[in-house]
């Protein structure tokens, strides 16, 4: 059992890294949370990414002189995967910050049932 | 292999709307509304062309970025199915910039309009390259840049209500797409390729040695939520009404009518293509069978109950997506066929459902309840008559492009028999009279007499550009559903060519 659970660390600190960080996003009211919460699901998979990615003894994929031997080398296509990930992820967040300010300077408060609420009354 | 000259518009159709946006970035607001414009004529040129290419030569294509094969390269693969698809799509984004014309010049302040096409241009390449990529990496990168691009065109006229909307769209999107991206790793990790084909192959030979069927299972539930999150699939629908009912009229035409139907289009390609033969979409299919039947229901209830004329339009969304859940759930390809002929004639009456709306409430002081828009059919006569086809189609009079749709779809579910036959007749028949209840009596709001109210507004100035919008899809609406055949059969065709 716990030999299994070393083994898998990587992969088991991801998917808690996931959760926490999902949960954070669909459940919490502060906005600023949110965004903390969407950047952990989002590491949390980048690491599970990069941990396929990773085999130990392995060299990084750059080619240098006499290493002729593709088995000497890991695979780069996960490290690629998540570097565009990380990039979607900058924007995105850049996104959700720039909504957040806006809507901080309309109705002066970050939870969002509170500004549900305003326009609900608004509306009226 | 040589390469036809026509080959190459796959690349066009993404490269191309990625440097308008960059250029309309730094236009001024009217020379950028034009490029958009331009874009958006020129993209239904090309799909249309593409699709002329490919019946005739009766085949799909691969393109090879930059000429490095599978399984390392990146690939753009086009049949007839793909670019059928993507004429509908290009064609309702045109047709929505032309008939929103005048609500885009009020709602979005005029030092926006530049961002606003830039944003348009991005979707357009987003829609291309969803379409065509054969690559599940791409289409995750692609669903990001749509969902970047569609939180704009929401929040773009930047009241209150709509940054909100935008935001709650936002959120409930990023949880779909972490979901989405993690069955993307999950998947990786167990086959070791990110192209369709080898996927598909890879996950058959996987299933067919008994090995890891729990995590590659999963890893498909994964990837079919995160897309239920991003269309609005009955449970995940939750941030619908508010963000197709506050947008301007051009945007909500495109959310509803487009961006959740190239995700559609993307879930199909993955459990077509990607699933290694359906293996378990069977059981897949049970579960998206159930939530389909709610949402056709419940969105019509919740639509009948809306108190709201755009909320309930927004509403009737939902349970339009079941049906085409409904259609792909049943897992044959008379199902898929039918779900593909839906989405078209959803669009097209859709798109014309939004934009004629937001026109009776212009013509109405902008106000949004029942009492507000009575009798505004009579003060913005092409609206009205939009409006009206619009809902019969979605209702499913006969002659019009709804009708064909649920034909096809009671025959897919006939011919499979089964309790699903069952469950699938009987919600149609209870869809169809929800239907009529809301878009009917709205319909019929709309030519009551106003005689004894104050007249609310004068006459709205002449919009040659809406008319000419409502037109076009009103005649495509009639040719769906009077000459739905042909189109089917080109459906046919792309699906024999698609697996």
């Amino acid at each position: 059992m716990l030999q299994s659970v070393m083994e898998h660390l990587d992969e088991l600190t991801a998917m808690a890294l996931f959760g926490i960080g999902f949960s954070l996003l669909l459940l919490n009211r502060n906005m600023i949370k949110k965004i903390i919460g969407f950047s952990m699901m989002d590491s949390g998979i980048y690491l599970f990414l990069a941990s396929y990615g990773y085999i130990e003894s392995r060299l990084a994929p750059i080619y240098t002189d006499n290493m002729t031997d593709p088995g000497a080398y890991v695979n780069p296509l996960p490290a690629g995967l998540v570097l565009t990930g990380i990039v979607v992820a900058v924007s995105v967040t850049a996104i959700m910050l720039g909504l957040t300010v806006r809507l901080y300077q309309r109705y002066h408060t970050l939870d969002i049932e509170e500004i549900a609420e305003q326009i609900r009354k608004e509306g009226k | 292999m040589r390469l036809e000259w026509w080959q190459n518009l796959p690349l066009l159709l993404i490269v191309a709307p990625l440097i308008c946006a960059v250029i309309c970035s730094v236009l001024n607001g009217r020379a950028a509304r034009r490029v958009m414009t331009g874009l958006s004529a020129a993209a239904c040129l090309l799909m249309a062309a593409l699709l002329y290419f490919t019946v005739r030569d009766s085949q799909s294509f691969v393109y090879t970025m930059g000429e490095i094969g599978a399984p390392f390269g990146n690939e753009l693969r086009v049949g007839v199915l793909e670019s059928l698809m993507g004429l509908a799509f290009s064609l309702v984004v045109f047709f929505a910039i032309l008939g929103g014309r005048t609500q885009l010049e009020r709602d979005v302040a005029p030092n926006r309009m530049h961002l606003y096409a830039a944003m348009l241009c991005l979707l357009l390449a987003a829609l291309s390259a969803m379409t065509f990529t054969n690559d599940l990496f791409t289409a995750y990168v692609f669903i990001e840049i749509t969902t970047i691009a569609a939180c704009a065109l929401i929040s773009a006229t930047g009241k209150g209500r709509t940054l909100f909307a935008a935001t709650r769209y936002m959120i409930m999107n990023l949880l779909g797409s972490g979901l989405f991206l993690l069955g993307l790793s999950m998947l990786y990790g167990l086959t070791g390729h990110l192209l369709f084909p080898q996927l598909g192959k890879s996950v058959e030979a996987l299933l067919a040695e008994g090995r890891y069927p729990g995590p590659l299972y999963l890893s498909f539930i994964l990837m079919t939520v995160g897309i239920g999150f991003k269309c609005a699939l009955w449970p995940f629908h939750t941030w619908l009404p508010n963000a197709y009912a506050s947008a301007t009229a051009t945007s909500s035409a495109l959310l509803s009518s487009v961006i959740s139907k190239i995700y559609i289009f993307l879930l199909i390609k993955i459990f077509f293509r990607a699933s290694g033969a359906q293996v378990f979409a069977r059981r897949i299919e049970d579960v998206l069978f159930g939530f389909a039947v709610v949402g056709i229901i419940l969105g019509s209830v919740n639509a009948i109950r809306e108190r709201h004329f755009s909320r309930m339009i927004a509403h009737s969304s939902v349970s339009q997506i079941g049906y085409i859940f409904l259609g792909i759930s049943l897992g044959t390809e008379a199902g898929m066929a039918a779900a593909m002929f839906h989405i078209l004639a959803h669009s097209a009456a859709k798109t014309m459902l939004f934009l004629s709306a937001n026109k009776l409430r212009a013509a109405s002081d902008g106000g949004d309840s029942f009492a507000d828009i009575r009798g505004a059919g009579f003060r913005a006569p092409a609206a009205g008559l939009a409006f009206l086809v619009g809902a019969c189609s979605l209702v499913g009079i006969p002659a019009l492009g709804g009708f064909a749709s649920k034909v096809y779809l009671a025959q897919a579910g006939i011919d499979l028999g089964g309790w699903r036959m069952i469950a699938l007749l009987a919600t149609l028949a209870v869809s169809t009279a929800l239907n009529v209840a809301y878009l009917l009596r709205t319909a019929l709001i709309l030519y009551r007499s106003d005689a004894d109210q104050p007249q609310k507004i004068s006459r709205l100035p002449h919009d040659g550009a809406f008319i000419a919008a409502m037109c076009a899809l009103m005649s495509v609406n009639l040719a769906l559903g009077l000459a739905g055949y042909p189109v089917m059969d080109l459906i046919r065709r792309g699906i024999s060519m698609f697996a």
